[in-house]
Parts: C-alpha cells; structure tokens; sequence
C-alpha cells in the first residue's frame, strides 16, 4: 500500500471528506437561499417604482393630454439610469420613451411579462432582459413602463462566484485538513503498530507513546500500556515459577531418585527395603502437594478461579479455621485466639479459607517467642506503656473497615523485617530462619495470590514483637449498611 | 484393610474405566488383591456398555477417555436410571473442576496423583453394599453409642461430653464404622473444605476425640490404620 493510499484509507481521512461534503452543502443551500431571496426582493421593488410611476403617468396623461404625456416621458427617459419607457400609437408605432427594439407581441398584451429589448441609444445589437408592465391608456394608446434586470444578473453572477469560491476554499481546506489529521493520527497510529510489532517480537518491556493531550488515543495507549504491564508481570512470574520449579522440584526428586537407587544398589533385607520405599512416598507426597500449591497459585494469579465465587461472611471462614486449627496450636504450646465482626465477602469460600489456614500453619511453625519460654513477657513500649501480653498467643481476628474486609492473623515470635516481608511472599521464597522447618516455601504465595484474586493484598507488617499477616480484601457491595447495625467497635465473638 | 474388605464386602464389584493401561491394571491388581471382583474398561463406549450390563458396585470413571469423556459417560448412566456409586479420578484436581464432576452425577471425586490406600477407602464408603447405618438415628459400635438426634454420646454407662465438631467427627466415623476413613475425606465431609493442610491438623483432632472416647477404656475403639487414616470398630466385629 503506498504511503497516499494508507492515508486516504484513515478514518479520520473519511470523516474528513464527509463533513467537508456536509458542509459544501450547507454552503450551497446558505447561498441558493440569499439568492433566492434577493430576487424575490428585487423584482418586488421593481414592481412597486414601476406600479407608482404608472399611476403618475397615467394621471399626467388624464389632466394634460397627449403633450404632457410625451413631455413627461421624454423628460424621464433621458435621466441617468431612467427606467424603460414606450408609449405606442393605436395603430402600434412607437410615439415617446427610450425602447429601440422589443420583442414581438409584448405590446399586444397589458399586465407583467419578462421580455428582451434594446434602448434606443444603444446601437448594436446587443438585448438585454427586463422586467415590464404594459397598460392601455384612453384613446388607443399603450405604455410600457418596465426596469432593466441586468442588477438583477449582475447580483446573480456574484452569488454564482461566492458559491464557486467558497466550496473551493471548502474542499481545499477540507482536504487539507483531513490529510493533516489524518497524517497526524497514522503517525501516531504507526508508532503504536511498530510498538506492537516489537512486543509481538519478545521485548516485553516496550510501551506505547502515550502523548500529553489526553485524547482517546492517549486513554487507547495508556490502558494497553496497563494490560502490557499485566503480560509482562505475568510472563516474569511465569519464568519464575519455571525456574523455581527448576530448583525445587527436581532437588527432591533428585533427592526421592538418589534414595531409590541406593536402596536397590545396597543388598539390604526387607525391611531396608521398606523403610526405603516409604520414605519414597513421604517425599512424593511432598512433591504432589508442592505441585498442588503451584497450580492453586497460577490458577489464582491467572484469575481462573473467579469461576467460583459466592456471598459468604469472612467471619465464618475465620470460626472455620480456627476451629480446625486450635487443637494443633494447644499441643504445640501456643494459643488460637478468634475475634470476629461481620465481615461480608463476595469471593471464592475455599482459597479464601485455604489463604487464612497458610497464615494459621505459618504462625504455629513459625511464630513461637524466641527468647523467653515462659508465657508472659514484657514487651516493648508500645503507645508509651507497657503492655504485657501473651507472647504464645495467635490472633486471628475478622472485621471489616470501611469498605474493606481485614483477615488477620497475628503471631508474636519474631516477625519478618521490614526489608525482608516483600520477598517472603515470594515463590518457594524460604527466609532463613524457616529453613530448619518442614514446608513448601509457598504458604505466603499462595494466600497473596488469593488476595490478588479478590481484587485484595495482603500485608505483612510488625505486631511488636511478631508478625501480623492480613490479608485486605474489598468488601461486598451493598453490604456495609447491615454492618451499621451492628456496633463495630465490639467484637461478636471472642473465643 | 484386608481383614476389613472381607469382613464387610467379600465380592464388592468394581468396574475401572480408565484408558491408562498402567494405571488401569495397577488398580485392577490392587483391588483384587483386597478381594474384590475388579473389571476393566478401556474407553467411554465400552465402559457405557459394561456398566449397564454389568451389576456393579461402585464404578471408577477416569475424566479424560477416549471415544466418550467421564462425565458424560455418568450423565448418561444417570439419564437411564442407574444410580450405581461413581468415583471420579482427574488430573485436573481443582475445586472447580470437582464441582462440575460432582454436578455431572459423580458421588465422590478423587485428584490425580492419588495412594491407593486413598482409592480404596472412598471406593469403600461409596460402595451400595455399605448403606448398613446411615438411615439410623443411633449409631452404636461395641459399647459406644451416638444417638444422631439428641446429640448425646454415651460409652458403656458413661456419658461424654463432646465439642459439636467432635461429635461430627464421630458421627462420620461411626457413619462409616468398620471401613477406613482417610485424613483428605474427614477433612471434606467434617470440614468441607477440600485443600491439602501441610501439617496434620486432623490428627490432633482425632488424638483430642480418642482421649474422649477411649481413654480409660479396656478396649479402643478407635484405631488408626497406618498409611491410610482411621477407622473405627470393635475388635470382634
């Protein structure tokens, strides 16, 4: 496609012709109406002087006879710019005025015709038109009295060139302008598709230009910057999970291969045996549920499983877990604690639940005191006093605020630092205080991707000591007014 | 788990539709291994055809088959009239997809990778040979008794007070008394939820039930079966 035909192929290069053909029109119709209404204006003048001096000639000619008729017209015809002027004898010659030549019959009948003439003076044969009324006087004798239309032409010609002029100006400027438009867009429109191309070719990084003005093109580029934004944080994540695949999941298959083959190599008696193959299914399991979490992860971040979704209360999955988890939590040393309020959701019940029972397993493994076995320890300033609290107690509280619902889960073992939270919601990320446990390193992943699905985070921050876990979910819509009866400050429930 | 089989079910009949053939006669092998009568299907037609004719009790539907696909291979068995038991086995393991299966006319719904200690325990819950206590109001085992109504539990002449999720726990157990009951079923059918906990929250919560129960006692009744889960039953029976 040559660059013109590209050009003239642009919308705005079609828009362009249409309201250029829209407004020849409109051009056209202003002009034919002012024309229109000028002659009308004109003729109507014409009629009025040539009625009013009829009427005077007439008069003249009724007081004074044939001589102040003669008189009168000869007078009126050699003025400058004199109206045309014929008086004809009964036997129709030409007695007084200024007419040369008519056009045969027009003295024959009396009243208003349009008819070609000649003056007197002039001596060519050039004919003009002109508007006349001829009248019978007394006696036999006729006038003409009329008024020449050349004004009236003249008037015509202008508007024709006005018309002519204009609709040129139109469609110059109009095509002008479209290819400047058009020029403009296709230029824009051309970085775009060259952006595009170099995506499509594997640089992910690139974006579109978005320009200053804020026009739909710039909203068009900025929201596909935004969805570029999303595949390119996708695909990272997509390497990433390869690459930790990679690592952490053929360390313990190499690990399950080695056992196995040193099981078969060593003659060992049966129970050798045994014990070998059962610690390869341990490890497999561990495998199979590593492998679960990573498809609940990528299903939940690829936005899968919003499928799924239903009205529930957060608090009832918050009473769910901690129901589950207690007993766990008692025989590991620590209290589960519950403090609930309403907390409506629109979401998926299960991940949602899954997500706050990672935070539970992660705070009973990991969120024991430190230092101090005993159950009571002072804790540092907070608020300026000395709270003491129970430092082997988990929290897990659900509320909402505002229009968000907090799912919360609040340990006091040693926390996670500042610099470090952002990176333990990593895949298969283990901080190194974690590494002695058991565990897929995806407990934390897993409950951001859920808060992610649910349009929600989930935060990690510092319960002095410890580590308080939320996950910050939008409430559901229309809900918040059932939650005004309710006081919020009270907590329903508090096991 | 042997003992148990064919104390209860000596001749259930299983029928296999599966078109691995590995995994298919693995399964076949295991089951007869147990005892039980296991036929095998190798596509969606056949295994239309043969669970029709075929008098089965419980079928194992692979999802993905050639020629006729899982699900509508039971959404046509159920559009005959045939209610026979149906375990679903996916790859797709997900909470959606069990769902669907479910939907289709499936009773339970097993993911891939799965043990087989896992398998034969549903397969057994499933089974139309063991609808035995389900309609009672109370379920005895030896001398434990769980009335479903009053919600009182009582062993021998002794009254236990148990917490309300305790007593589900129970009342499934005592449900399915005789036949192993795994860690991933109790979590489903006490719980409702379907996730993989790390850690094993559901033992606690047996331990803290077989205190209650047991302790005390001459006889537990309560008995964990390595490998696969718990089962509850008096020693004789």
């Amino acid at each position: 496609m040559t660059a013109f035909g590209k050009l003239i192929r642009t919308t705005a290069f079609r828009l362009t012709l249409v309201y250029l053909l829209l407004f020849a029109l409109f051009a056209a119709s202003l002009l034919a109406y002012f024309a229109w209404n000028t002659r009308r204006m004109i003729t109507e003048q014409i009629t009025m002087t040539v009625n009013t001096e009829i009427s005077q000639v007439t008069d003249i000619y009724e007081r004074r006879g044939l001589r102040g008729l003669f008189n009168t017209i000869e007078n009126r015809a050699l003025r400058p710019g004199a109206n045309l002027y014929l008086v004809t004898t009964p036997s129709g010659e030409a007695f007084a005025g200024n007419v040369g030549a008519l056009a045969p019959g027009v003295m024959g009948t009396t009243g208003w015709s349009e008819t070609a003439y000649r003056r007197m003076d002039e001596q060519d044969n050039a004919y003009h038109r002109a508007l006349v009324n001829v009248t019978e006087l007394s006696g036999g004798f006729r006038l003409l009295i009329g008024r020449d239309l050349e004004e009236r032409r003249r008037l015509f010609g202008i508007v024709a060139k006005a018309a002519q002029w204009s609709i040129l100006v139109v469609v110059i400027l109009g095509i002008g302008g479209g290819i400047f438009v058009a020029r403009r867009v296709l230029q824009r429109i051309d970085a775009m598709t060259g952006t595009a191309q170099r995506i499509m070719a594997g640089d992910l990084s690139g974006r579109l230009p978005v320009g200053r003005s804020g026009d739909e093109l710039d909203r068009l580029a900025s929201n596909l910057n935004a969805m570029l934004e999303r595949i390119e944080a996708l695909m990272v994540g997509l390497k990433e999970v390869s690459d930790n695949i990679a690592h952490d999941l053929k360390t313990p298959l190499t690990r399950l291969r080695n056992r196995a083959e040193e099981a078969l190599a060593r003659s060992g008696n049966e129970a050798d045996y045994r014990a070998a193959l059962e610690r390869t299914i341990e490890e497999s399991d561990g495998l199979i549920r590593t492998f679960n979490a990573l498809l609940m992860i990528a299903r939940a971040e690829s936005g899968q499983a919003r499928g799924n979704m239903d009205d529930f209360d957060a608090a009832d999955v918050a009473e769910g877990i901690h129901e589950l988890y207690e007993p766990l939590a008692e025989d590991d040393g620590m209290t589960l604690r519950l403090k609930t309020a309403s907390a409506p959701l629109h979401g998926n019940r299960e991940l949602i639940g899954q997500a706050l029972a990672n935070l539970v397993e992660n705070a009973i493994k990991y969120g024991k005191p430190a230092e101090a076995k005993s159950a009571e320890i002072k804790t540092a300033e907070t608020k300026g006093s000395v709270v003491s609290l129970d430092a082997r107690q988990i929290l897990i509280d659900a509320r909402q605020e505002g229009d968000q619902v907090l799912l919360s889960v609040t340990d006091h073992g040693p926390g996670i630092p500042e610099s470090e939270r952002k990176h333990a919601m990593e895949r298969f990320v283990r901080l190194d205080s974690s590494r002695s446990q058991p565990g897929s390193g995806l407990g934390l992943s897993l409950a951001s991707a859920v808060a992610t699905l649910h349009n929600g985070e989930l935060r990690l921050g510092d319960a002095h000591p410890g580590l308080i876990a939320t996950l910050v979910i939008p409430a559901r819509a229309g809900a918040s007014e059932r939650l005004a009866v309710q006081s919020p400050d009270v907590p329903q429930k508090v096991a | 788990m042997t003992a148990t089989a064919q104390a209860i079910a000596p001749q259930m009949r299983i029928l296999i539709i599966e078109d691995d053939r590995e995994s298919a006669d693995y399964l076949v092998k295991a089951f007869r291994e147990v005892g039980y009568v296991a036929d095998l299907a190798g596509d969606g037609e056949q295994g239309l055809a043969m669970a029709e004719s075929g008098d089965y009790d419980v079928l194992v539907v692979d999802r993905m088959l050639p020629k006729r696909d899982g699900l509508s291979l039971i959404g046509a068995l159920r559009d005959k009239g045939n209610r026979t038991p149906v375990l679903i086995l996916s790859a797709l393991g997900q909470v959606d997809d069990r769902i669907k299966g479910l939907r289709a006319g499936g009773d339970d719904y097993l993911p891939k990778p799965y043990s087989f200690a896992e398998l034969l325990a549903r397969v057994e819950v499933l089974s139309r040979r063991n609808v035995g206590p389900a309609e009672e109001t109370t379920y005895r085992v030896g001398d434990l008794e769980l009335d479903r109504l009053s919600h009182r539990v009582a062993r021998g002449k002794d009254e236990l007070t148990l917490q309300p999720r305790e007593f589900r726990l129970l009342e499934y157990l005592m449900k399915h008394a005789g036949q192993v009951v795994t860690r991933t079923m109790l979590l489903e059918n006490v719980w409702d939820y379907h996730f993989d906990p790390q850690t094993n929250v559901i033992d606690v919560h047996i331990s803290r039930l077989r205190s209650k129960i047991d302790k005390g006692f001459e006889r537990p009744l309560l008995h964990t079966i390595r490998g696969a889960g718990y089962m509850i039953r008096d020693g004789i029976r």
